[in-house]
């Protein structure tokens, strides 16, 4: 389990980042974290003819929060060091609600938001909260210069985005938090820290009488990539219990869950109208409530 | 612009437990396999190669990563250190001396890279729950003690370290709001 001959190329700058991925195109893989990349290296799944380094890419791991609170995550930018930015965290409450979910505290200290984004496994914790919030992805190439993604449209497939191949992730867009909405996640997985079988991601919006507003309603795990429920019949509905197990039964409905080695689609479907019954109770209550 | 060749040595240079130590690396050499092969540091242990077991944990630039899931030559430069320096030859740091009390390893296979990350752990949270320290330990797998020693030495551990050094506070702590 060693990775094939490859050569290494680590750039400075973004430009000479482009450069390298305009060079080699499909034939290069980019490493960040190397959290997924690094495994994937090893069992040979992907055999590249350059790996290029962007970690020491200068200022790529910069977050920027602007006056209307959307926020910037450079590509590098180390889970870890996520967690740890306090600013950052308030700024992105369901962020901070998905990481610790995300891998383990040593996968952490290395991993990247980017690299998540990058590599799209639909089990994962921050493409799912990046789709739920109606987000976007930062891409830049030589050839055409920076383009916005949206999340929804940025995942295709499982491990496929609509990156081209000489294009770099630099950044991951998160827009800003929503007054008085109310945030939830939580995810079943065999072990924590180990690949979701299901994970829901809530950002709900109420009305001052208690009436839902607005729902982003995620679902990571669940088929080949984040998914965000269409939940806009339940908008003006009084937002309790009832009507969060009623919007999560009908999700559970509507979705093709994927069935593997850890679940069939049935578990799934159960899966997903226990948890989202819950996570969408926990996002109604925690609205209009400043603590989350 | 740093390029290397593929299939060609190249000299690697790291600061391992307080010492400069060089060797050279093919573009893909594993660091797990750099430190063992090339500085033969064999306190290191190569399980899973996927980043799932943590036998392999190491501490770069002052945190637990994992060693088998980067390369060599990405650590160009880098801080390092491995079990082997935890403490001088035949002696045990604080840590080690829990271990040994709590009776937190078997076989040993998995412990050396368990103390690297309980290193970086309780430099960062000098106090922590059982849950976290738990949290931490999600990324190890040990198949002989079961992981309840564990837990207990890295707590009496933790306890011994801020009774010898009061003053000791959290500066990078992990949290959510």
């Amino acid at each position: 389990m060693k990775p094939v001959a490859f050569e290494y190329c680590r750039p400075e700058t973004v430009a000479e980042a482009l450069s390298l991925l305009q060079e080699f195109g499909s034939d290069a893989s980019v490493l960040a974290g190397g959290m997924s990349l690094g495994a994937m290296l090893n069992m040979r799944l992907v055999r590249p003819a350059a790996v290029v380094d962007i970690k020491r890419v200068a200022g790529l791991d910069a977050v920027t929060i602007n006056s209307r609170g959307e926020t910037r995550t450079g590509a590098t930018l180390r889970q870890a060091a996520a967690l740890a930015n306090r600013d950052l965290m308030q700024a992105v409450p369901l962020l901070a609600l998905a990481l610790p979910s995300v891998g383990h505290y040593q996968t952490r200290n290395r991993g990247t938001l980017g690299g998540s984004v990058a590599h799209a496994d639909p089990s994962s914790e921050i493409p799912l909260a990046l789709t739920t919030l109606g987000g976007a992805i930062e891409l830049q190439s030589k050839r055409g210069g920076k383009r916005r993604v949206a999340a929804e449209e940025f995942f295709r497939d499982i491990l496929t985005t609509s990156r081209e191949p000489d294009e770099l992730l630099v950044a991951l867009i998160w827009p800003g938090r929503k007054p008085e909405a109310g945030y939830a996640f939580a995810e079943i997985a065999q072990r924590h820290g180990d690949f979701a079988i299901v994970a829901c991601a809530a950002e709900a919006v109420l009305k001052p009488d208690g009436s839902l507003a607005s729902l982003g309603f995620g679902l990571g795990g669940v088929e080949s990539r984040p998914l965000v429920a269409n939940t806009a019949a339940f908008v003006g509905k009084r937002a309790d219990a009832g009507l969060a197990a009623q919007i999560a039964l009908t999700t559970a409905k509507a979705v093709s869950p994927m069935s593997d080695f850890k679940a069939t689609a049935d578990y799934r479907r159960a899966l997903i109208e226990a948890l989202g019954t819950q996570v969408l109770t926990q996002a109604f209550e925690r609205a209009g409530k400043s603590s989350t | 612009m740093i390029r290397l060749k593929p299939g060609q040595r190249h000299t690697v240079t790291l600061t391992v437990n307080e010492k400069t130590l060089s060797g050279t690396a093919e573009p893909r050499t594993l660091l797990t396999d750099f430190l063992r092969h090339e500085l033969k540091l064999f306190g290191t242990h190569v399980g899973c190669e996927h980043g799932v077991c943590g036998a392999c944990t190491v501490m770069v630039d002052g945190r637990a990563v994992r060693s088998c899931m980067q390369l060599a030559v990405e650590c160009e430069g880098a801080t390092v250190r491995t079990v082997e320096g935890l403490a001088p030859v035949g002696a045990l740091n604080v840590l080690q001396r829990a271990f040994n009390r709590h009776h937190a390893l078997q076989c040993g296979f998995c412990t050396a890279g368990i103390l690297m990350s309980a290193t970086d752990f309780l430099a960062a949270h000098p106090d922590p729950s059982e849950d976290e320290v738990k949290d931490m330990l999600s990324g190890h797998i040990c198949r002989c003690t079961g992981y309840y020693p564990i837990v207990a030495a890295i707590l009496d551990a933790a306890g011994e370290m801020r009774a010898a050094n009061p003053a000791s506070h959290p500066t990078k702590k992990e949290t959510a709001p």
